[in-house]
């Protein structure tokens, strides 16, 4: 036997989300009814994309666009991506888009009746540090009503991409904001059975990564899939 | 030990992070077979999915300076996906069995929390027979929904149907 070969560890039970949460309705009829076949993680689940920093350039200040600045409540955001055992992920790529601070997506299809703003494009891309570390600027999102049920609205949120090591740690996931009361209400963020899951979607205010006469601090920490070690039968 | 962040769904305005360049797996001079790969994604009504992310990873070729191995398609209003890469090979599977030529992909929408995972095979491969992972379904109705078909020289088209009778086989992975 040896231990060489590593896989990704299974999802801890209740903390993703159900694909068939009737609650959120677009569910309904786009999630598999059936069960998912399990198997095995080969090369292509093991290996991922590499995106470097010369290909993609990144896009650290999305509080300004083209020299001027974004309306809106300037924040800092920053945290760490680790796995889970604590390594940090370095030099994996985070992709980030979010409503204005009006709550309008510069997209064609938002037709929310709020302000867009040219200074705002919504989109960013940063990679993180040796030490998993990742930084970005931009303006506080706004609330923004959706058609899921009478009233509902969307609270504050980021959305995030990230990659990690291998195809099987690709993340797609939102940041929320510290005391938001739409977080009870928000059937997407109560989507996840497991309470202290969904809650570290929320995002701490950090005074010590707060910038004096500049912007507030927000901290999210971001855990990928960790590496089990498996004995190989030679 | 801390848990793997929970999933959210990408929700409809992804495009924001758009770049159509990115279909095309080749752009960056990679050599080889170059094939495109197309198809719709449909819900569990039929009706095509305008707003969804598709993206493929394959690990064969390897990925390199000139091939990332990576492509993302938005779907249109017809619900389809485009891209253009090279033709695998077959690549290591578990022990010493070998994987048939394939890619990996992954949908993401709104009304998706959690993104889905699939295989796209090319049908006719006398590999798909001893493929380890096709393998595992038992019915051939089912493993047929994996099989991408040539539908014009060098354009493999595979339909992903999220939910009903034609339903996608869906991996855990």
């Amino acid at each position: 036997m040896n231990f060489s070969n590593t896989v990704f560890r299974a999802y801890a039970p209740g903390t993703q989300p159900d694909n068939n949460t009737p609650a959120y309705r677009s569910t309904q009829w786009r999630h598999p009814a059936r069960a998912l076949l399990k198997i095995p993680q080969t090369l292509t689940e093991l290996t991922g994309p590499r995106f470097s920093p010369t290909q993609f350039p990144p896009i650290e200040n999305m509080a300004m666009h083209a020299g001027r600045e974004a309306l809106g409540e300037r924040i800092i955001v920053a945290g760490h991506v680790r796995d889970e055992d604590g390594m940090p992920v370095a030099g994996t790529m985070l992709e980030i888009w979010q409503a204005n601070a009006a709550g309008r997506y510069n997209h064609a299809r938002d037709t929310h009746d709020a302000p867009l703003d040219q200074n705002f494009t919504g989109a960013g891309r940063v990679f993180t540090d040796a030490d998993g570390g990742y930084r970005f600027v931009t303006i506080k999102p706004g609330a923004y009503p959706w058609g899921n049920h009478p009233n509902a609205w969307r609270p504050n949120h980021i959305h995030f991409s990230l990659f990690g090591p291998g195809y099987a740690t690709r993340l797609i996931t939102q940041m929320y904001f510290p005391g938001d009361p739409l977080l009870s209400l928000d059937p997407i963020f109560q989507a996840t059975a497991d309470v202290a899951a969904r809650n570290r979607l929320v995002s701490s205010f950090d005074l010590a990564l707060t910038q004096p006469d500049h912007a507030l601090g927000y901290r999210f920490d971001i855990v990928l899939r960790g590496r089990l070690a498996t004995p190989m039968e030679e | 030990m801390q848990h793997t962040t929970t999933s959210q769904t990408i929700g409809p305005y992804w495009h924001l992070l758009e770049d159509s360049s990115w279909q095309d797996l080749t752009r960056f001079g990679a050599d080889g077979e170059v094939i495109h790969v197309t198809g719709h994604v449909l819900d569990g009504s039929g009706t095509p999915l305008a707003d969804a992310c598709v993206e493929i990873w394959q690990s064969s070729p390897p990925a390199s300076q000139s091939f990332t191995g990576f492509g993302r398609s938005a779907t249109d209003a017809t619900g389809t996906f485009h891209f253009t890469t090279i033709k695998p090979q077959p690549v290591p599977g578990p022990g010493n069995a070998s994987q048939a030529p394939h890619l990996a992909l992954t949908i993401m929408a709104r009304g998706l929390l959690f993104h889905l995972s699939t295989r796209l095979y090319f049908a006719d491969d006398p590999a798909n027979a001893d493929d380890p992972i096709l393998s595992l379904i038992e019915s051939p109705e089912r493993r047929a929904t994996l099989l991408a078909r040539q539908t014009a020289p060098g354009t493999w088209s595979l339909d992903i149907h999220l939910q009903g009778d034609a339903e996608t086989v869906f991996l855990e992975i």
